[in-house]
């Protein structure tokens, strides 16, 4: 039985604008709207504030590995990780000429300083440092957040957006909160019938959905479930389950994910492109919008390495993550540097053997090219998943 | 070629050198003491810290990023990296964090070589360093105690705001004071909080004296590797105690006395008799190798008349002192504007306004590989400070507490390099 060509189809388009690293397709979108595009770093930013004032939100995550970097080098010592000089690479480059502003979210000090060089490399675009909060207390944390994305909103609009309107941001909650449920089916089918929704493929599609506004995304992922979920030209296959954890900010290489899967491996959970899944469940789309945004992001959002757990036992989400995905193993996939992932590391290892599931570790750069360790590593992995676990 | 050695034999140890080492023997006693004495100790970091409300609460502070640096004085980081290492710390992360458990794991023999005290309190002062978040979150898994979380936001755009005041305010009030009291079993007492404070802010006065006393000709300080032994009290446990103010009035005194008498620095080897080079340094000390370092440029004749480590726990030379009539504002304002809590763009700003104030040659950027807050966009600050003053900078790279990235011939070629070059521009354009 053959593919559906309409599932081929959607996976070419998807991975034609994960290629191209023009912004081609935000430069279309403003031609056709008018609108202003503002980019945004990992790891999340709430795009329905954005979509809200007539912004396309662009999701930026570094370079492809076939991005040559000459300039970014230059700004970086060897002991860096890679994302920023890709990003630095292409903002010289003039790729994000496209962009009206870009918001440098609080998850590291490498994205931090980032900011401040974009300051004056590029002074005439807006740049906003998101400041998140890491008091979950919605009269402290709650009420900085608030008025940080006040902040931005009256910075936007400023620069020639909409003034933000609570009736526009509830519309935009809504909007985002039906693209959140169809990727959380997306995952949950993946969990299901992992052979279904190969993680190479369902990456692109993430990947794509952050250069398009909501209203395409949303269908895009719509027929994706669609297609995927009736497509029977699949068939399982005897891999392991396993869950890829730490590569959040700086994305691996295609090659990477595609050399996990051919080594053996299901993966049925990960942190990919995680803005698409950073705030769990819907938000209340009712009521003072500003409020559930904030909610949302103090109550409800994942654990990340990039967020104080104040409360409850570090490690304790990857465990739930670990049952529910039914994973049989940990790869813990981090880029080289990336201090967030692997100072977390120790502790979510503690995480996964408490709750009795093998690991393994290594690590990459979004523009590594070998990849032969890593696939005898998570091949032999995946074997003695196979041979030795208790099933 | 480096000039003939400008320097004198050791000197006897000046009274306020004396003093301070009085007064971390006498902290570190309290604190071996502490099981016995019943005294609670809280484990917290140097930017940002809250010595004052501790010493208000009479908690005893621990600084585990000074054990670390001072483990690495007495070459034990090596073992307890490697440590570290071995239980799954990635050999890519900061090495004070891996020293500072390694060092746990060992028994948490502190350098004086008394035990230290497991922490009543680990509090977390998130201030201009995303790696001390997590260092916390590390311990706390060892030590099961509780965590008072203070974050403090990142001046982006070179500036405090009024949210921003509010939000670290809010903290302390609703968050830190409250864990503080439980803790301690005592009530916040604001009056005894104002009096530590206003004895801060004598220190600060003496304190800034002394760093600006680089501003002359030849100048009586080394603001960088002298300096890191004037800021120790104030950026550690003294902050707002009267050892601090006796200790600040009595180096400044010394250093009057330095001036008055056309003295240069003290170096490793003693008096520094001429002075060459007046460079600012941007970065921290490299550890593991200080008096080597330190010697590679003393022995160049080479004098840091600034540094931006120096202004970690706190930027006081421009005009920032705790003001015991706006206890909680004060606090806020200081977590707030600690050096590695500033814009890349404010930190070229300084930079360019020390190498003109202080009348420096040029500027030497010591990047070290476990510190991204600082290290991160360190060549963009070579190039725009160079633009912008039109003096050199060097660029150099090591580590923190790591021996293993401190090489001293590339170091010391490049350093060399450097200061011929500086030497040729002179003569250029003497002539």
């Amino acid at each position: 039985m053959s593919e559906d060509p309409r599932l081929t189809a959607l996976v070419a388009r998807a991975d034609s604008l994960f290629r191209d690293q023009t912004l081609a397709a935000v430069r279309d979108w403003k031609a056709r709207t008018g609108g202003l595009a503002v980019g945004f770093l990992p790891i999340y930013v709430p795009r329905e504030l954005l979509h809200a004032q007539g912004i396309l939100p662009v999701g930026l995550m570094g370079g492809r590995p076939d991005l040559e970097i000459i300039k970014g080098d230059a700004y970086y010592q060897s002991y860096i990780c890679h994302l920023p000089r890709s990003t630095i690479e292409l903002g010289l480059n003039g790729v994000y000429d496209a962009l009206d502003g870009l918001i440098f979210p609080a998850i590291c000090d490498v994205i931090r300083n980032l900011s401040g060089m974009w300051q004056m490399l590029f002074p005439k675009v807006l740049v906003h440092y998101l400041d998140v909060p890491q008091n979950f207390d919605a009269a402290v944390g709650g009420a900085f957040y608030r008025r940080d994305l006040e902040s931005l909103a009256s910075a936007l609009a400023d620069r020639g957006a909409r003034p933000l309107s609570a009736d526009a941001l509830r519309h935009s909650i809504a909007l985002y909160n039906e693209d959140r449920r169809l990727v959380r089916e997306l995952y949950a089918l993946r969990r299901r019938e992992p052979w279904k929704v190969p993680t190479h493929e369902l990456y692109v599609v993430l990947r794509a959905a952050q250069l398009m506004p909501v209203e395409e995304s949303t269908p895009m992922f719509a027929e994706y479930l669609e297609l995927t979920s009736a497509d029977q030209s699949r068939r399982p296959q005897d891999q392991a389950r396993v869950l890829v954890a730490g590569s959040f900010c700086e994305q691996p290489p295609l090659a990477l994910i595609k050399t996990l899967e051919r080594a053996g491996c299901y993966i049925v959970d990960d942190d990919f492109v995680q803005v698409h899944r950073f705030i769990r469940s819907d938000i209340p789309a009712d009521g003072d919008p500003m409020e559930r945004l904030v909610a949302a992001l103090l109550t409800d959002a994942v654990a990340s390495p990039t967020r104080y757990i104040a409360d409850g036992v570090k490690g304790e989400d990857l465990e739930r993550r670990l049952a529910e995905s039914q994973a049989e193993g940990v790869l813990f996939c981090a880029p080289s540097f990336c201090d967030p992932a692997l100072l977390d590391q120790p502790m979510a290892v503690r995480a996964a053997e408490r709750a009795g599931v093998p690991w393994t570790a290594f690590k990459y750069a979004e523009n590594s090219g070998q990849f032969q360790v890593i696939r005898e590593q998570a091949g032999t992995f995946a074997d003695s998943i196979k041979l030795w676990s208790g099933a | 070629m480096s000039p003939a050695p400008t320097t004198a034999p050791p000197a006897q140890k000046d009274n306020s050198q004396v003093r301070q080492k009085q007064m971390i023997a006498r902290h570190f006693d309290r604190l071996a003491a502490a099981p016995e004495t019943g005294a609670k100790c809280a484990y917290t970091f140097v930017p940002g810290n809250l010595t004052e409300l501790l010493l208000a609460f009479d908690m005893l502070p621990v600084l585990p990023e000074i054990n670390a640096l001072q483990s690495a004085m007495r070459g034990k980081t090596a073992e307890y990296i490697a440590a570290a290492e071995k239980l799954g710390h990635s050999e890519d992360v900061c090495t004070y964090v891996k020293s500072d458990i390694g060092m746990m794991k060992s028994g948490n023999v502190g350098p004086t070589g008394q035990r230290l005290p497991n922490p009543d309190l680990l509090l977390l002062s998130y201030t201009g360093c995303f790696t001390f978040m997590k260092w916390f979150e590390l311990l706390r898994e060892e030590y099961h105690c509780p965590v008072a979380m203070l974050h403090v936001p990142y001046q982006a755009d070179g500036r405090i705001t009024d949210a921003m005041r509010t939000y670290v305010v809010d903290q302390l009030k609703t968050a830190v004071i409250p864990k503080l009291e439980e803790v301690t079993g005592r009530k916040y007492d604001e009056d005894r909080l104002r009096a530590h404070l206003a004895k801060s802010a004598q220190a600060e006065n003496d304190l800034v004296w002394v760093l600006q006393s680089a501003k002359n000709v030849p100048s009586p300080i080394d603001a960088y590797f002298g300096a890191v032994y004037y800021v120790g009290p104030i950026f550690s446990a003294f902050r707002g105690t009267t050892d601090a103010v006796d200790y600040y009035r009595e180096l400044r005194a010394e250093i009057a006395g330095r001036i008055r008498e056309g003295k240069g620095p003290v170096t490793p080897d003693g008096d520094m008799e001429r002075e060459r080079f007046r460079i600012v340094v941007e970065g921290p000390p490299n550890w593991t190798n200080f008096r080597q370092f330190w010697k590679m440029l003393a022995d160049e004749g080479a004098v840091a008349v600034a540094s931006t480590y120096s202004k970690v726990g706190g930027v006081y030379d421009l005009g920032f002192r705790h003001d015991p009539d706006r206890p909680l504002e004060t606090l806020a304002e200081y977590c707030l504007g600690c050096y590695t809590n500033l814009s890349l763009p404010t930190r070229i700003d300084l930079l360019t306004r020390y190498l003109s104030e202080y009348r420096a040659d040029g500027f030497l950027i010591n990047s070290v590989k476990s510190c991204n807050s600082f290290s991160a966009g360190q060549l963009h600050i070579l190039r725009e400070v160079e633009a912008r003053s039109g003096r050199p900078g060097a660029f150099i790279e090591s580590d923190l507490v790591d021996p293993r990235y401190f090489s001293a011939a590339n170091i010391k070629n490049r350093l060399e390099s450097y200061f011929q070059m500086l030497e040729q521009k002179r003569m250029g354009a003497a002539s």
